[in-house]
């Protein structure tokens, strides 16, 4: 029998976005908000480099050119009415995140710091604008840390590690979630007038990525097997500098600051691919041009990686050649000392985990899994959209990485991520507590939690030789071996087959823990039919759209087709088969054009 | 390389009492303890349970005690630990299964502390953000870097000791608001870190400075908190 509670809102995920719709939720609502991590374990704690903002506080900036920058970022997927609502929105919600105490570092003034980052850029010098807020590089780590304080301030209901298993939709509004007590094996019911999913992201179903353990796509997943559909899943950002063979992520402030990308040469390289902003173009054209670099034969001793240098006398010398100046305009100029002040974090995990101090050596670096543009389409509200038509699921809503709104288009841009958590966190969690205010519960249906027992009984039952790790381990290689920064017709078709045979395999797994309290073993099988089923929607949705566009570059469609193509993806899962549709992008200001940095 | 693990074991619906497997296997010096026991888990012994999360030093869920100290299993190479390994669950807190120990009496402490901004002053009349010289926020960003993964807590004898000592992470929470400019609740967490079970159960032991992952001078936060409340001035 089992356990079942009442609530106005539940929200599924306890990360930026996650506590600040339950925060927000809260205020309004009864709220629980049911993490299968200790609220502070999230991934927004392993965000360094900062959260965009139009603050103006170092030089002139505009929510308006920030805005031009995500479209241009998303490579013109982006819809351009949420972008305008998310940039405009910025300057406010940083402001409010300092009022909640975060300590983001200050100006001499004593207001926030900002710092240059990849994409953005004042739009009339086209140069980069100091645009990122930051703490140090631990600026996520210090979000999920003032979110879940101002949670316990506001005396939020945690449920901490629980793993939700099943959405429950009857008569096609949300009625609550189904969950898994960890520590006993206990199953719970949540009655909810409204459902927030903030489950983040899935870059675990590659090989080399920046991504926790824990992030399996849990919340798309569960849409997919509930019916919804899941947006541009193609699009998914591989971030240029990872630690070589490890992914941790080194941020992209590292370039904020100066650092430069050096190949086997020991020449600087972005410059060819992008003159003007150079290291600091957008994601998706940084990585690619790595990869074009190592292919040539110009990678660290020939091979799959390459340098970033955040020396001194490197930063120093590229400025002077850049022309960088300080606000004051006084030569740029970098000291060790501050880059040990300013980088404290990464210089301690290269420290760690490569024996590789970055104020005296260069740190190998290669593209690694990061984020997904792609997710539970939504709109600005974080109301779940259920079709091409953009109607809206009652009752459901979505927030976060999880979700696709779509602000990020085909390529996001560094620190907007951090932003989009906080901004549609709140918006959710606002219209969750007023919808949930204004409708009755919906009736839970009978065996409510039969579905979700159903696919753990299944895994239990299984028989065969299979095991959890070595059918991830097979998915994670092929994925980036044949799903990475490029893809072709071929390396898609390998993908998706393999895919689908994991898939039959893993019916074969035979667990060795039969036990209830603590089965990481059977949860680590369930997240894994998690990141097969979005392994085989990625792959499935890229193999079909037949053109280059951000993070989805085609060896054998190498261009944009805005004629065929500017229009997102929409896939779902039917009879054990990926379906697809499109639905069109909203244009407002920006029309499309030639995409050079 | 061979690397020899004997890992504590405790499974409450089957055991009585906890007892240690060993197990033997391939791996280089630059893996992680972490990497380590996901190939034993994966290719040995699916019922060994412990938490992971980020694997790289700042979720804070794999504080384990290796080799007798207590560390993140994510932020510990072979080679910082030798080929023989002893795994255990962090000392001081009630132990759930395997590796993986009740946090809620940590975070209970860490909620004494009143661990979030209070200030009473209005916000700017323009909207924007108070203002803080750089000078007054260096003071507290140490104890800003904490994870809250209990690696210092239990370390500490006197938590050990005494289950009811709300112990350093908690203090380092404290400390993060005391000495911040814009907080107005300094007076009122020192209250109650002057109780019985606030600092002066501190014996300076430094286990907690030893054993913190983000390198914070733990025993030093403490420190400076006792001095606040014998002065009266933060």
């Amino acid at each position: 029998m089992a356990n079942i509670h009442q609530f106005d809102v539940v929200v599924i995920g306890a990360g930026g976005a996650g506590l600040m719709a339950g925060l927000y939720a809260s205020r309004g609502a009864k709220t629980a908000v049911i993490s299968k991590l200790y609220p502070t374990r999230s991934h927004t704690g392993a965000a360094q480099g900062g959260i965009a903002a139009a603050l103006g506080n170092i030089e002139q900036d505009s929510p308006a050119w920030h805005c031009y920058d995500t479209v241009k970022g998303s490579d013109y997927l982006g819809d351009q009415d949420a972008i305008e609502f998310m940039t405009s929105e910025a300057p406010q919600i940083v402001y409010e995140l300092e009022h909640m105490g975060l300590p983001f570092d200050r100006t001499p003034e004593g207001r926030i710091i900002q710092r240059p980052f990849g994409g953005h850029t004042n739009n009339e010098t086209g140069k980069p604008v100091r645009r990122a807020c930051h703490a140090a590089d631990r600026t996520g780590h210090m979000i999920l840390q003032t979110l879940y304080q101002q949670c316990v301030k506001n005396n939020v209901s945690f449920f901490d590690e629980y793993q939700t298993l099943d959405i429950l939709i009857e008569n096609g509004k949300a009625a609550g979630v189904v969950a898994l007590e960890l520590s006993t094996g206990d199953i719970h019911i949540f009655h909810a007038k409204s459902v927030v999913l903030a489950t983040g992201g899935h870059g675990r179903i590659w090989e080399i990525t920046s991504n926790a353990y824990a992030l399996t796509g849990d919340g798309i997943a569960m849409a997919l097997r509930r019916g919804l559909p899941a947006e541009d899943m193609e699009f998914f950002q591989f971030h240029p500098t990872g630690i070589y063979k490890l992914g941790i992520l080194i941020t992209e402030g590292v370039r904020g600051e100066g650092g430069v990308l050096i190949n086997g040469k020991g020449e600087r390289f972005m410059p060819n691919y992008a003159k003007t902003v150079k290291d600091l173009a957008s994601r998706d054209v940084v990585s690619r041009s790595m990869y074009m670099e190592m292919r040539d034969g110009r990678g660290i001793n020939g091979s799959n990686y390459v340098y970033l240098d955040v020396r001194a006398e490197t930063v120093n010398k590229y400025a002077a050649i850049d022309g960088r100046t300080n606000p004051d305009g006084s030569p740029y100029a970098m000291t060790g000392d501050a880059i040990l002040k300013k980088l404290p974090d990464i210089i301690d995990f290269c420290r760690t985990y490569l024996g590789v101090d970055p104020v005296t050596q260069p740190i190998p670096v290669q593209p690694t899994a990061h984020y997904a543009m792609g997710g539970i389409p939504t709109n600005v509200y974080g109301e779940v959209l259920a079709d091409n038509k953009n109607t809206v699921l009652p009752g459901l809503f979505a927030a976060g990485e999880c979700a696709c709104v779509s602000v990020h288009g085909a390529n996001r841009l560094g620190c907007n991520s951090l932003l989009d958590i906080v901004v549609f966190g709140k918006h959710s969690g606002l219209r969750a507590a007023e919808y949930a205010n204004g409708a009755d519960f919906t009736a839970l249906p009978a065996d409510a939690d039969g579905f979700a027992r159903d696919q753990f009984d299944r895994i239990r039952n299984n028989k065969g030789g299979e095991t959890v790790f070595k059918i991830g381990q097979e998915m994670k290689k092929e994925m980036f071996d044949n799903m990475g920064v490029f893809r072709t017709e071929e390396t898609m078709t390998h993908a998706l087959a393999k895919i689908q045979e994991l898939q039959e395999r893993a019916k074969h797994i035979k667990l060795s823990d039969t036990g209830k309290i603590f089965n990481t073993e059977l949860l680590n099988a369930w997240e894994l039919t998690n990141l097969l089923d979005l392994a085989e929607v990625t792959t499935a949705s890229a193999l079909a759209r037949k053109e280059s566009r951000g993070g989805h570059a085609r060896e054998d469609f190498p261009k944009r087709d805005d004629v065929n193509w500017l229009k997102h993806t929409l896939a779902w899962k039917k009879d054990g088969k990926v379906k697809l549709d499109y639905k069109s992008v909203k244009i407002t200001q920006y029309q499309p054009k030639e995409r050079v940095y | 390389m061979q690397v020899t693990l004997k890992i504590f074991r405790y499974n409450p619906e089957t055991d009585k009492t906890f007892h240690y497997d060993s197990y033997s296997i391939d791996a280089v010096e630059t893996d992680r303890v972490l990497d380590v026991l996901e190939r034993v888990k994966g290719e040995q012994d699916g019922t060994l349970t412990f938490r992971r999360s980020c694997a790289h030093g700042v979720c804070g869920s794999d504080a384990l005690r290796i080799n007798g100290r207590n560390m993140l299993a994510c932020k510990t190479l072979i080679k910082d630990v030798g080929e023989t390994l002893t795994v255990e669950p962090i000392l001081g807190l009630p132990i759930k299964k395997d590796l993986i120990v009740d946090m809620e009496p940590f975070f209970n402490n860490y909620k004494k502390m009143m661990p979030y901004f209070v200030s009473s002053a209005p916000i700017p009349a323009d909207g924007k953000e108070r203002l803080q010289s750089p000078e007054d926020r260096i003071i507290f960003d140490e104890t800003t870097k904490c994870i809250l993964c209990a690696c210092c807590t239990t370390s500490c004898p006197s938590y050990w000791a005494n289950g009811e000592y709300y112990g350093p992470a908690a203090i380092v929470t404290a400390h993060r608001f005391i000495f911040d400019s814009r907080d107005e609740a300094a007076a009122q967490r020192l209250q109650i870190l002057a109780e019985t079970d606030g600092v002066a159960r501190c014996h300076t032991a430094y286990n907690c400075t030893e054993a913190c992952p983000r390198e914070i001078k733990v025993t030093k936060a403490i420190g400076e908190v006792k001095m606040a409340m014998m002065t009266g001035k933060v």
